[in-house]
């Protein structure tokens, strides 16, 4: 069951990705992405990470989406319009970027081989809980730090969102 | 699993300048929100006594050394000596900007926040211990960049140099937690000495992964020391930026990301020492001659200063793939005389762009040597020091680089990169010639004479530049206690 579950869901969300690349409109293209993150969340569920499952449910495939789709409208973007045609982009990257992906995918699993297989739900530990207890005692320094990283966003947007300075 | 952690009075003295500086780029951010129209802006003060108070906070933090936050931090030599750095980079920078932000009518807090949270980033980064702190800091170093880069929002080139900035620094920045990722897939672990105990054990992850891995996060660093092919950037940028804030860029996120640069390769990755130092010698090398010879080529004296960043950034390079203390000695020492020397060039160059930075053009400073012989003097040491004449910083920081390259047998590299120096020295040459062989162009007129800040500015660089070229000691009997990394 869970085998089958992976399965599709890996499907989806490369198909996903794909449509992302291949769609014109940028508001398909973005929808496409939530799938993407929608599936990549079952993923993370499949393997036991429950709390990093919900944060891409909420923040990515909801938060950030939203964020995007807004920005789409707001910007009024139209159809992409395709520049001058150029056949060699199709022709020849297309066969290229197949056999890099073929190349690479050999290597890694002639690589990795011998490694313990992935047992799906053999993890436990991935609950909000956990996550908490590891953010407030090892993490606790990144933990802190990540908030002038916040600040940090905050006043970079002001500064250049403002209308004028002085 | 941990039940409870309580920071002891130890961490929180080895952490004490980054708090500091925390403190104080929100202090400034509360007195911009809530001053009147008339009042004074007190920042440029205030950013120059937290980055005092962080430097003097530097020195218990190092009679304390030792991990802090669990491992999360080391505070040691070699990272007290580069957080000290990054301090004082930023501070000639702060000294800077006073007159150009008010000359651009662009003085405000948010400058000098982000200049100090920029800081604490730099400073997390060089005494980091942990991937994970080494990317935080990382993050809020560049961050703080990209928004400084455009500071001055409706001045076309800041636009250009911060998006361009933004759109590649990102895109490295990926590459650089990709093969973070990919290390702890490998080693179970993020913690930089865990790391180097699983690559050195006698059971190690498979070996091509691992490179790959070391490849991705070399890749993502490369960028922001701006090493071949990732230098592409650099040029773009600096010319863009605001004169005060690519002088901080070219010496403090600089210095952070060689830090850990050498951190990360010579303690996580020191196991497979000898599959990234092919890598390192060609990069070395390619850093070098495409610094030098698109230099040659430059009418801007920005741009010019930023090729010839780039090629700096080949020798240090030289350096670290000598992978020795010697080596690790000589990057120190370079790191420090390259901050002053560069700085100083940047700061003559604030001083003389003018408003809107109109001047900028090396045909600019003709005649410069009798209009302002003051400048002029203070700027020729800078670029004989950028050249390597003895009696400055950069000859030392040069002699020290290759005599560790051949210490270490990389003849032809040290060879390579002599014949890239003599190259550099026409460049430089140049802009001296047009500042005292040439007459001043009744286009261009004359210069305000320098005063405050920017002067206080050149002449600490100047003065650091011949000490440091006279009594290389001062510097060097600290780096080459600090040069051994102990993981």
């Amino acid at each position: 069951m869970d085998v089958i579950l992976f399965l599709v869901f890996s499907a989806i969300a490369v198909a996903c990705a794909l449509n992302l690349v291949v769609q014109r409109h940028p508001i398909s293209s973005a929808i496409s992405l939530v799938g993407v993150m929608a599936s990549l969340a079952i993923l993370y569920l499949l393997l036991g990470g429950e709390f990093i499952a919900m944060a891409q449910m909420i923040v990515y495939a909801g938060a950030i989406m939203v964020l995007f789709v807004f920005t789409i409208m707001l910007l009024n973007a139209g159809a992409e319009k395709r520049g001058v045609k150029r056949p060699w982009a199709v022709y020849l990257g297309i066969p290229l970027l197949t056999g890099l992906l073929g190349i690479i995918s050999f290597l890694v699993q002639g690589q990795v081989q011998g490694s313990p297989p992935v047992i799906l739900g053999g993890f436990t530990g991935g609950a909000a809980g956990d996550v908490g207890r590891a953010l407030f005692t090892r993490y606790v320094l990144p933990f802190e730090v990540v908030s002038v990283l916040v600040l940090i966003a905050i006043l970079g947007a002001m500064v250049l969102a403002r209308k004028e300075i002085e | 699993m941990y039940d409870k952690f309580i920071p002891t009075a130890a961490d929180y003295v080895r952490f004490a300048p980054e708090i500091l500086l925390t403190v104080f780029g929100t202090l400034i951010m509360l007195i911009e929100a809530g001053r009147k129209e008339d009042q004074r802006r007190p920042y440029g003060i205030l950013s120059l006594i937290a980055l005092a108070g962080a430097i003097y906070l530097a020195f218990p933090a190092y009679n304390n050394a030792g991990p802090a936050f669990q491992g999360m931090l080391i505070v040691d030599g070699f990272g007290t000596f580069f957080r000290v750095l990054c301090y004082v980079a930023a501070a000639l920078a702060v000294l800077c900007s006073g007159q150009y932000l008010s000359r651009e009518k662009a003085d405000s807090g948010e400058y000098y926040s982000l200049i100090l949270f920029s800081v604490v980033g730099q400073g997390v980064m060089v005494t980091a211990n942990e991937l994970l702190m080494v990317f935080i800091g990382l993050e809020i170093s560049s961050i703080a960049t990209y928004v400084l880069a455009g500071f001055l929002r409706d001045d076309q080139r800041n636009n250009e140099s911060a998006l361009k900035y933004f759109l590649l620094g990102s895109f490295a920045t990926a590459f650089l937690l990709y093969g973070i990722a990919w290390i702890y897939g490998l080693t179970g672990s993020t913690d930089l000495s865990l790391i180097r105990a699983a690559l050195g054990s006698a059971n190690p992850p498979n070996v091509i992964l691992t490179g790959t891995a070391a490849a991705l996060m070399f890749v993502g660093l490369a960028f922001k020391v701006s090493a071949f092919p990732f230098q592409i950037w650099t040029p773009d940028v600096y010319q863009g930026a605001p004169a005060p804030v690519s002088a901080f860029m070219s010496a403090g996120p600089k210095a952070a990301a060689f830090a850990i640069l050498v951190r990360i390769f010579m303690t996580a990755f020191e196991p497979i020492a000898a599959r990234w130092e092919p890598i390192l010698w060609v990069t070395a090398l390619a850093t070098m001659v495409v610094g030098n010879f698109a230099a040659l080529a430059q009418v801007n004296i920005k741009r010019l200063l930023a090729y010839s960043s780039i090629a700096h950034a080949g020798y240090i390079l030289v350096a670290i793939t000598a992978q020795s203390q010697i080596g690790i000695s000589a990057v120190m020492f370079y790191l420090a005389a390259y901050t002053f020397m560069n700085v100083g060039a940047f700061a003559a160059v604030t001083h003389l762009a003018g408003k809107d930075e109109k001047y900028v053009n090396i045909e600019d400073l003709a005649g410069l040597g009798q209009r302002q012989p003051v400048t002029a003097a203070l700027l020729s040491v800078f670029l004989l020091s950028l050249i390597g004449v003895p009696l400055t910083g950069g000859f030392f920081g040069k002699f020290y680089i290759f005599k560790a390259a051949l210490d270490s047998n990389l003849v032809w590299l040290t060879v390579l990169g002599l014949l890239n120096s003599a190259v550099a020295a026409y460049y430089y040459l140049r802009v001296l010639v047009v500042m005292y062989m040439q007459d001043a162009s009744a286009e261009v007129p004359a210069p305000k004479p320098v005063s405050g800040g920017i002067l206080v500015a050149l002449v600490g660089s100047a003065v650091a530049t011949v000490i440091l070229g006279v009594f290389p000691s001062v510097i060097l009997n600290f780096a080459g206690k600090s040069g051994t990394l102990n993981p």
